[in-house]
């Protein structure tokens, strides 16, 4: 391969052929700003965790401010005249209640219509669903809080027989809309990974398609497949703007799927703009901001640990 | 010579004070385009989102930016100094004034804009006409023991007796003016849904017939209602009306400001002006609102 710029340059007076020095000089730069590139996620990951916990830490100091009843009081009064309180109880239960009822509809779906996408139709029905699956993808997410609060709160209270529009149900829905996207695109990259030898192996051995997609691709590409969930799993729980909306933002333990909730990120993105800097407020939105890192990374360690060990079998 | 360059010292500190602590972006008069930015009162946002538009035809160097997010946020705004004007559905506390003078050295400024009665809603099915204080009350403070539609003479709706609370969130300047007013202060139930803002709390009123929501006089939709409010129980109940409220008769009417930091200079002193004036306040009217009486005559 020859340099352009070595061949732009003058012609070298040894007999031996050399790249410019601006060639070595230009790789040397690419070499390290690339190198920056990828150091720079443990730059940002650590500085984001200092500046959130920084910000919280003082709370978690003070006599008069208790992490158990943090935890598991569901009395939320920020803002009270009379007696502040800061309980996150409720919004916890409301956070997995919706994050596990979108998983429950958009695990089986994403993952259906992966395999449906990868392995059972035609290349021309493949390429309109990808590109309509994408575009699902790209619809923002204050869009999809929108359809919650207009469109399907109606539809639930005309045929689901809820008593308000906006709830778990609403919520979990639009979020499994969002996710979908997310699983069908990672899960089907994920089996068109699997070597088409083992589609081979398998339709020679005489399996039918079925038993070629349960006995041979999905535990062939479970790693990937797992992966795609907890992208899923991710943006479920981290999603703030549509859940505002959908769910009806009432700090309450919910008794059924037809209750509204209130969840973490929706309580910051709603108070933290009010809040004085540094005022206990501010401190405490940020201790669940600390709460909320912790879940996630709970979430990610369990994901890390579990394909170890699917690896190791 | 000597008290002249005094003179122009002291001018230059003037404003460089003024341009620093001050408006910020509202101080570049000499430039042909002048941006003041608003934020506060989801109530008011409809209000100063169509004074933006009209003034601007008028004035066409001058740009004005609107945002909402609640009052609390347009408090907040102005003392970090990102914005020139907040507008507020409520009175400014002496907590927030005393955090604007220690941070910004100013003291903050109201301007009476309008007013507005604060509308009691229900699903336009709902059979109520009229409720009291204290039945607001115990129907959204903590300890309340209001919870059914049948405690108040109102026959299952739909089937549903559960009354369900449509409330706002913190930030908000109604919730604010709400709990003190209504609630004399005490906190709300647990549970309400509190909606992001004022439009949002008519509009899931008029998608649930078990509801009851408050929220600016302004949004009032075909699909709900809007109750009369007596003050004591067994006193003559008043219809959120532009009369009851100028007469003080309605017994929830607030002011609706807007707030500078300092003395209003320049830019944002005409925009004010234009506010108070017959076009300003014709728009205030047009939006839903009560102008200011005394603007208006002029």
């Amino acid at each position: 391969m020859k340099n352009p710029t070595a061949a732009n340059s003058p012609p070298p007076t040894t007999d031996r052929p050399t790249r410019s020095r601006w060639a070595i000089f230009g790789e040397k730069t690419l070499e390290t700003v690339i190198r920056l590139c990828g150091i720079s996620a443990i730059i940002f990951v650590v500085g984001i965790f200092f500046f959130v916990f920084k910000e919280a830490m003082p709370m978690l100091g003070r006599e008069d401010f208790s992490v158990t009843q943090f935890l598991f009081s569901r009395e939320w009064y920020p803002t009270s005249e009379q007696n502040v309180r800061y309980g996150v109880l409720a919004m916890i239960v409301g956070t997995f209640s919706v994050t596990v009822l979108a998983m429950i509809i958009a695990v089986p779906f994403g993952l259906g219509a992966a395999i449906y996408v990868s392995e059972f139709c035609g290349p021309r029905m493949k390429e309109t669903l990808k590109i309509i699956i994408e575009l699902l993808a790209a619809i923002p997410s204050v869009v999809w809080g929108f359809i919650g609060l207009t469109v399907m709160s109606q539809i639930l209270v005309k045929y689901a027989g809820a008593q308000v529009g906006v709830n778990i149900l609403n919520g979990g829905i639009i979020l499994a809309l969002m996710s979908v996207p997310i699983i069908v695109s990672i899960g089907e990259d994920a089996l068109k990974a699997v070597p088409d030898s083992y589609r081979e192996a398998g339709l020679a051995l005489g399996a039918n398609k079925w038993q070629l997609v349960y006995r041979v691709l999905l535990p062939a590409a479970k790693n990937g497949l797992l992966a795609a969930v907890l992208l899923g799993v991710g943006r479920a729980v981290g999603e703030t703007m549509a859940v505002l909306m959908a769910t009806g933002h009432a700090v309450q333990i919910p008794h059924g799927i037809l209750d509204s909730v209130r969840t973490l990120t929706a309580n910051i993105a709603a108070e933290l703009g009010e809040a004085p800097e540094h005022s206990d407020h501010y401190r405490v939105l940020f201790l669940t901001g600390v709460l909320l890192f912790t879940i996630t990374f709970v979430v990610n360690l369990t994901a890390d640990l579990v394909i170890r060990g699917l690896r190791k079998k | 010579m000597n008290p002249l360059t005094i003179t122009g010292l002291m001018t230059a500190v003037a404003v460089t004070s003024l341009a620093v602590v001050g408006c910020k972006r509202a101080e570049g008069v000499k430039s042909a385009k002048t941006t003041i930015q608003c934020k506060g009162s989801d109530t008011m946002v409809n209000v100063v989102q169509a004074w933006a538009e009209e003034y601007h035809k008028q004035h066409q160097d001058v740009t004005v930016e609107v945002s909402g997010g609640g009052s609390g946020q347009g408090i907040a705004a102005l003392i970090k100094g990102t914005i020139d004007l907040a507008t507020l559905s409520r009175d400014l506390k002496e907590e927030e004034k005393a955090r604007a003078r220690k941070n910004t050295g100013k003291e903050p400024r109201e301007t009476k804009v309008g007013y507005d009665a604060l509308a009691i809603y229900v699903h336009k099915d709902n059979p109520l006409e009229e409720i009291s204080l204290e039945q607001l009350s115990n129907i959204f403070a903590e300890g309340g023991t209001i919870t059914k539609w049948s405690q108040i003479g109102v026959p299952p709706l739909g089937g549903r007796d559960e009354i369900i609370r449509v409330s706002r969130q913190s930030s908000s300047g109604t919730y604010e003016f709400f709990r003190e007013h209504v609630l004399n202060k005490k906190d709300f139930k647990l549970g309400s849904r509190d909606m992001n803002g004022s439009k949002e709390v008519v509009e899931l009123v008029g998608n649930t017939p078990t509801a009851i929501g408050y929220s600016g006089m302004g949004y009032a939709t075909p699909a709900v209602k809007m109750l009369k409010v007596r003050p004591q129980a067994g006193a003559e109940a008043v219809a959120p009306t532009v009369e009851n409220t100028l007469s003080k008769k309605y017994p929830i009417a607030r002011s609706l400001l807007v707030c500078s930091l300092g003395e209003p200079q320049d830019a944002l002193q005409t925009f004010i002006a234009w506010i108070l004036s017959a076009p300003g306040q014709d728009i205030v009217r047009k939006c839903g609102y009560i102008p200011v009486p005394s603007a208006t005559g002029k």
